[in-house]
């Protein structure tokens, strides 16, 4: 059905890369879609270190009961900030606007996305979201939890209106990004670019995309909504005015749940495109695995009421919200058996990128099953707001999506920067991530299920010894990240010229100089075939 | 200056031509729609509960005002609707003076808006926090302060949009006058008239759901 491809390239190689020119104006107002992916990573990498920073002193101050050495308004915020910095400034931008925006248009044989001036304003306005969360802090940091329940945050005034306008600014970000997307994807496809000559990213980004925009609008009316509570006596979440908190679960949980898609599909996407590359072999169930992205796409947005099952919500709604949580089962299953069987007698190359792979099945597989037991209502009954709902979701937004930026990052450094990484260094970060995940988030499975609620400062002490499992897991990540990060900035700096197409690659970003001319494909691209024959007639 | 010679230099030219522009302007509108979709909710879950305080609550709203500037921006989207006609056949002149009056009309649903209808209420402690509000709180009436948050809340976040709208009609205005559109470029003009409608449009579903509502 889908045959290798083959893209004609003549003429002389480009002069330039898209890295030649130099100093800070160059970047800032850069129209090209791989400075601005690259800008967009800066960024992230540094709040993602911040975020982390923060859950360390805590996970320190958790490492034994009673009072360490931070008060439990300080342990509040510090999760509060963790969750909100690595969820709206690492996770959900990282793959798509990070890897997306330089990665999407070479896929498609395009030479930049649609709208260059739109992506610039996204990423400014993604800066600036980023400065205000730090601004907000001098107002006094918040402490409501990422998910702002009212009337945790009704009547705390300026600060939560300054967080909430920040993280509406950041949806706009996200919003602009993903339309973006999806006329680039719609528009500007080279010849011969068919739907289904797509790589399975390009149909992870564009379902992303789909969420990014109709999603997203609703929790930044929400959050202004209730930012204006702060300021005014608007009243719509507070019980004293005649409002009600329970409305703000749901219109929060109608963007926050699909946004967990956002967090996971453009994870999958980078699945897809590296197993098939690191296995030498053809993807299983190409059309299985593109559907059923926009499946999960949709199915994703008629589950938020999962996370009110304890909230005072109708038994008819619990029950009908339980039943459609394990429909998104359905799609995410597929997906995992056809990565399987794309493995199965292929010829696997243990690269670390390919290990990042192999441990995000593993991980993905935990947290996805885990996501069962949390769907019934019964046994939700019991471990709502546990460490078992904690560990669930580390396991599915952290384990599967920062181990796919790695992989993806190993995987597509040799292309952005023209430079060969550490790969022994690479895999001994790997197992200190790997590892300390296992070590971090396993321990608080068992510990969700003796009743450990999450966000509590102190513990009986026969939590203790899981506790401090935990926190040393925690540690070992950090080895594995600052490793890994050294790795991949040492490469940058100093590592091996790499060939333009280090993996033998098929899709079309491989088949352009490593790193990309600023213009992208010297001569406009004609795609014969399809992005994953690898041996096929006409491959490689 | 700086920035044509960048384009034209360093910068690989991508042209996704009308049917992309208007196509990304009818993705934004849906995230325009389910922006204040969400209000539209906390509208409908307010009135299903608090019915008759609603309607008791619109008597104190002025229907004669919100008649006026429904008036006013039905025929600023014709006008728009004619100032892209224009463009598209190449009459400059006229195109320049519809957009002017769609400026115009802009600008007078705001005067209306911000000079006589949101004053009044302030005036008669009609706002949250205000003194009739708490009255209502006091008395049983929930319902009714809730009315007057939504109203502010929505009317103005539309009021915002029309601002936006006239902001950016007079940016197309101005490289209107400098005749930088034509049958040959006519995007920017359709696609602000896209929001512009979207303005338009919103307001027809805002007027009866405060200012008719029996």
């Amino acid at each position: 059905m889908i045959e290798a491809v083959k893209v004609e390239r003549e003429g002389a190689r480009p002069h330039g890369t898209y890295l030649d020119k130099r100093g800070l104006k160059s970047w800032l107002f850069t129209l090209d879609h791989k400075r601005i992916g690259l800008m967009y990573m800066a960024i992230s990498i540094l709040f993602f270190l911040v975020g982390g920073l923060f859950a360390l002193i805590f996970r320190t101050e958790l490492m034994f009961p009673g009072k360490q050495f931070l008060s439990p308004y300080a342990h509040n915020v510090l999760f509060t900030l963790h969750g909100a910095i690595l969820i709206f400034m690492v996770i959900i931008p990282f793959i798509p606007a990070g890897f997306g925006n330089f990665f999407l248009p070479i896929m498609i044989g395009a030479r930049d996305v649609a709208f260059p001036r739109l992506n610039l304003m996204s990423v400014w306005l993604f800066a600036i979201g980023g400065l205000l969360l730090l601004f907000s802090l001098l107002f006094g940091p918040i402490d409501t939890g990422w998910t702002f329940y009212t009337p945790y945050s009704a009547n705390k005034g300026l600060n939560v209106f300054i967080v909430s306008l920040s993280v509406f600014i950041l949806g706009m970000s996200s919003i602009l990004t993903g339309l973006n997307f999806i006329v680039t994807v719609h528009k500007l496809r080279a010849p011969g670019m068919t739907w289904g000559r797509l790589p399975l990213f390009v149909w992870a980004l564009y379902a992303t995309s789909i969420v990014q925009v109709i999603a997203t609008p609703v929790l930044g009316i929400t959050l202004l909504l209730l930012g204006l509570e702060n300021l005014f006596n608007i009243g719509f979440f507070d019980p004293r005015l005649g409002g009600d908190p329970v409305l703000f679960q749901h219109l929060f949980w109608f963007y926050s749940h699909p946004a967990v898609y956002l967090m996971i599909l453009p994870a999958f996407g980078v699945v897809s495109d590296v197993i098939s590359v690191h296995s030498r072999k053809h993807i299983f169930g190409y059309w299985f695995i593109a559907a059923s992205s926009i499946a999960i796409a949709f199915i994703g947005f008629i589950v938020w009421g999962h996370h009110m099952f304890t909230a005072g919500m109708s038994p008819t709604a619990d029950i009908l919200f339980s039943f459609l949580t394990y429909f998104v089962a359905v799609p995410t299953a597929v997906k995992i058996f056809n990565w399987v069987a794309t493995m199965y007698k292929g010829k696997i190359r243990f690269t670390a990128p390919m290990l990042y792979i192999i441990a995000f099945l593993i991980i993905f597989l935990v947290g996805g099953l885990t996501g069962l037991f949390l769907a019934s209502l019964g046994t939700d009954i019991h471990l709502h707001d546990t460490y078992f709902v904690v560990a669930h979701f580390h396991y599915t937004m952290v384990g599967a999506a920062i181990f796919a930026i790695f992989a993806a990052a190993f995987h597509w450094l040799p292309k952005m920067f023209g430079r060969m990484y550490d790969e022994r260094l690479a895999k001994i970060g790997w197992f200190f991530n790997f590892t300390g995940f296992m070590l971090t988030f396993a321990p608080q499975f068992i510990l969700g299920m003796y009743g450990m609620p999450r966000r509590y400062w102190d513990y009986p002490a026969e939590f203790q010894p899981l506790h401090f499992v935990s926190t040393l897991g925690s540690y070992m990540i950090a080895i594995g990240v600052l490793l890994s990060l050294y790795v991949i900035f040492k490469a940058i700096k100093s590592g091996e010229k790499a060939p333009d197409n280090p993996w033998g690659g098929l899709s079309l970003e491989w088949q352009v100089p490593s790193p990309p001319p600023t213009e992208n494909f010297v001569e406009e691209p004609v795609v014969q075939h399809g992005p994953y024959d690898f041996g096929k007639k006409g491959g490689h | 200056m700086e920035r044509a010679v960048l384009e034209k230099h360093d910068h690989p030219h991508v042209d996704v031509g009308v049917s992309g522009m208007t196509f990304g302007m009818w993705i934004f509108l849906v995230t325009e729609l389910l922006l204040f979709g969400g209000m539209f909710t906390v509208y409908a879950v307010f009135h299903s509960m608090h019915l008759a305080d609603f309607k008791a609550a619109h008597h104190y709203i002025n229907v004669n005002i919100g008649f006026i500037n429904t008036l006013v921006l039905i025929t600023s989207s014709f006008f728009m609707a004619m100032a892209v006609w224009a463009t598209q056949t190449d009459r400059r002149k006229l195109a320049n003076l519809f957009l002017s009056l769609v400026i115009l009309l802009g600008l007078v649903f705001l005067f209306v808006k911000f000079t006589f209808e949101w004053p009044e209420k302030f005036a008669h402690g009609l706002y949250p926090g205000g003194p009739e509000i708490k009255h209502f709180l006091e008395t049983g009436h929930p319902g009714k302060a809730l009315f007057f948050s939504l109203y502010f809340v929505m009317t103005g976040f539309h009021a915002l949009h029309v601002v936006v709208g006239v902001g950016i009609l007079f940016v197309i205005l101005l490289l209107s006058l400098k005749g930088r559109f034509g049958s040959h470029n006519y995007g920017a003009v359709e696609v602000s008239g896209l929001y512009w409608h979207l303005v338009d449009v919103i307001w027809i579903y805002l007027f009866p759901l405060f200012y008719l509502i029996k």
